[in-house]
């Protein structure tokens, strides 16, 4: 029985093996309170695999997960929602048939359940806040807009606006800036760190640059394991990382 | 900051107003329908025909359960005749015990049974057809029955997310095992004969003709209200996450909803609604047999949907009336034909009209008639949406965009 810790996420010797496969090895991570850390890493390093897991879409074969101190292995999806995880996927994944403000309205957290949705009314604190996120995710001109009009990047603040509505402890995005131009890019960095202040937050990218402007500390993850953690100064100058994912 | 009160829903008179019809045009289209099933058909029609219009308007009902879960919601049932079935027995196994008393039965070997049970040797009123001596006991199981059967039917299958066709199939075998169910057992619900010779409601002749008058607008009112309860529950934030739902499962249970709780819930009220039409089905045809909620008419039933166009409760019940009506056309006009130019009309609507007739409406008539009454303004009006495609042409400059 892993013991409490002050950390808002303590991953403990997380293991998921798929038919003796083991895409996340004996994980150990702990995730501070207010921290924005990055996990990086080459292709099939099990980085979105590690987020599936924290988020309860796929099931671990051992290890624990521990969210202020509160066992998430083992909860259905919604519930870890509700504990307070929020999670943006690698696509962007919004509703496209709906508009951006319906969109965002469907995130925020009250009357979630079958009745509570059906007696669901917005009332002027709820329209407040979505301006108020819609203005944070440079798309409050675009609330009446169907979501699948938006460009791509667009797409993907949207989702991170949905995040925001839901207003979760911590958020989890899996590459938030692929398929972004440089210019939103920097806008999004802006974003994160904003968001930063109030939350806690994971991000798996690619793009060293981007990596650079927002990272407090960087995990490197190689064949499910961990092998180096520290800052981006140090992450770069680590004979083994520079060999097994920045050398390229 | 811009206008909070135009997003926010206020007043209960507004909002009542906004969840029923959303805008003038939702009202314009209630009326017309409203007007053509209470004024206009039954001034026109004969009894006989308007009976048989009230016995299409039954279908609707299904039709608009099937809107609700497989139009919004993306859940096809191949099983609601099921449902239909309920409530149709349940009217029937009522009307019949009435229709059973020792006097008019004085001849049968066990008097005050149903006819078909004491022909099969049954001697005793089963414990099962007690209820269906009162009326309230009679309607409240009419809106329970199937919704506890729909509940227990999905509520497995939707924890272990089985989805699409499986589902559809599940549904299809399920309403199999309702028919087989029924022919099996003939002294308890009379078998492939069903339950016939159906003749008051608590000492009111259903057979003469006012009678099916009254109750064509019996229906048609129910029917409407239904229409209204189907509208306020789309139109709430739970037909928000049901279409959300259908488009992007995975994102909604990210949201913090429990999909399932979700899906169980419009699939019995799917249910309770083709119950309803169920009960009126019996009480306007005067029987109900396995043959008219079997497997084939609850194919039909997704067809009437699927011709009115599967997102649109209005246009199923257009749906239902006019593929029932050139049902009985075609089968009046060429006996020996008519399935043919059955098919042939539904295969003219999957190639042609895939979004069915409300489709037809929004894509060609809606436009046609908004271009004739924008003709006296400027063209600067017309050139208003094509500020759109320019946020999409953002695209372009990320090539590598997943």
């Amino acid at each position: 029985m892993p013991s409490d810790t002050d950390f808002l996420l303590a991953i403990e010797d997380l293991t998921v093996s798929f038919d003796g496969f083991k895409a996340v090895d004996a994980l150990t991570l702990y995730i501070d309170a207010g921290e924005l850390r990055v996990i990086i890493g080459p292709n099939g390093a099990g980085k979105t695999t590690v987020l599936d897991l924290v988020s309860g879409k796929t099931k671990s074969t051992s290890g624990s997960i521990r969210y202020n101190n509160v066992e998430m292995t083992g909860l259905r999806e919604h519930e870890i929602v509700r504990a307070g995880i929020g999670r943006k996927f690698q696509t962007p994944s919004i509703y496209e048939k709906l508009t951006v403000f319906e969109n965002l309205e469907i995130s925020y957290p009250w009357g979630r359940t079958v009745f509570g949705s059906l007696g669901f009314k917005r009332s002027p604190k709820v329209v407040e806040r979505i301006f108020e996120v819609a203005e944070e995710i440079f798309l409050a001109d675009m609330l009446d807009e169907s979501a699948e009009l938006l460009s791509h990047g667009q797409k993907q603040w949207l989702e991170i606006g949905m995040l925001l509505v839901q207003d979760p402890e911590l958020v989890m995005l899996d590459e938030p800036v692929a398929g972004m131009t440089a210019k939103e890019r920097d806008a999004t960095a802006v974003l994160l760190r904003k968001i930063a202040k109030e939350r806690s937050i994971i991000i798996i990218e690619h793009d060293m640059d981007f990596v650079e402007k927002i990272a407090d500390r960087v995990t490197v993850l190689h064949l499910g394991k961990i092998i180096k953690e520290g800052t981006m100064e140090e992450v770069q100058n680590d004979p083994h990382v520079k060999e097994v994912y920045l050398g390229h | 900051m811009k206008d909070i009160a135009k997003y926010s829903e206020s007043s209960f008179s507004k909002l009542l107003y906004d969840r029923f019809f959303k805008n003038k045009e939702g009202v314009i289209a209630f009326a017309i329908l409203a007007v053509i099933l209470l004024i206009v058909l039954p001034m026109g029609l004969s009894t006989f025909r308007l009976n048989m219009t009230g016995k299409y308007l039954c279908y609707a009902f299904v039709a608009l359960g099937l809107v609700m879960c497989w139009g919004h919601a993306g859940i096809l049932s191949l099983g609601q005749g099921m449902f239909f079935g309920a409530g149709g027995y349940c009217m029937a196994m009522f009307l019949k015990l009435e229709a059973s008393d020792p006097e008019s039965t004085a001849i049968q070997s066990t008097p005050g049974i149903p006819d078909f049970m004491d022909w099969n040797q049954v001697t005793e009123l089963p414990w099962f057809w007690y209820p269906f001596k009162s009326l309230p006991l009679t309607v409240a199981l009419i809106l329970l029955l199937p919704a506890v059967l729909a509940f227990f039917m999905s509520i497995f299958y939707f924890k272990g997310r089985v989805t699409g066709v499986v589902f559809a199939i599940l549904t299809q075998s399920m309403v199999a095992c309702m028919w087989y169910f029924i022919v099996g057992n003939q002294g308890y619900f009379g078998g492939i004969n069903g339950i016939t010779d159906l003749k008051t409601i608590l000492g009111w002749d259903i057979r003469d003709e006012s009678a099916l008058r009254t109750l064509y607008f019996v229906c048609v009112f129910l029917l409407l209200g239904c229409i209204l309860l189907s509208r306020y529950v789309l139109s709430t934030r739970l037909g928000r996450v049901l279409v959300a739902q259908r488009d992007k499962e995975t994102r909604v249970r990210f949201s913090g909803y429990n999909i399932t709780s979700f899906k169980v819930f419009i699939f019995c009220l799917a249910a309770v609604i083709s119950s309803i039409g169920g009960a009126m089905f019996s009480l306007q045809v005067g029987f109900m047999s396995p043959n008219l909620v079997g497997i084939q008419p609850s194919i039909d039933m997704v067809i009437f949907t699927a011709v009115g166009g599967r997102e649109s409760l209005l246009g199923a019940v257009y749906g239902a009336l006019l593929v029932n009506t050139a049902k009985t056309a075609f089968s009046e006009a060429y006996p020996t034909l008519w399935m043919f130019l059955y098919g042939a009309t539904f295969i003219a609507i999957v190639l042609f009209l895939p979004k069915g007739l409300a489709g037809l409406y929004h894509d060609h008539v809606k436009v046609w008639f908004n271009k004739i009454r924008s003709k006296p303004k400027s063209s600067a009006a017309e050139s208003e949406p094509d500020s759109v495609p320019t946020i999409v042409e953002l695209d372009k400059e990320v090539p590598d965009a997943k």
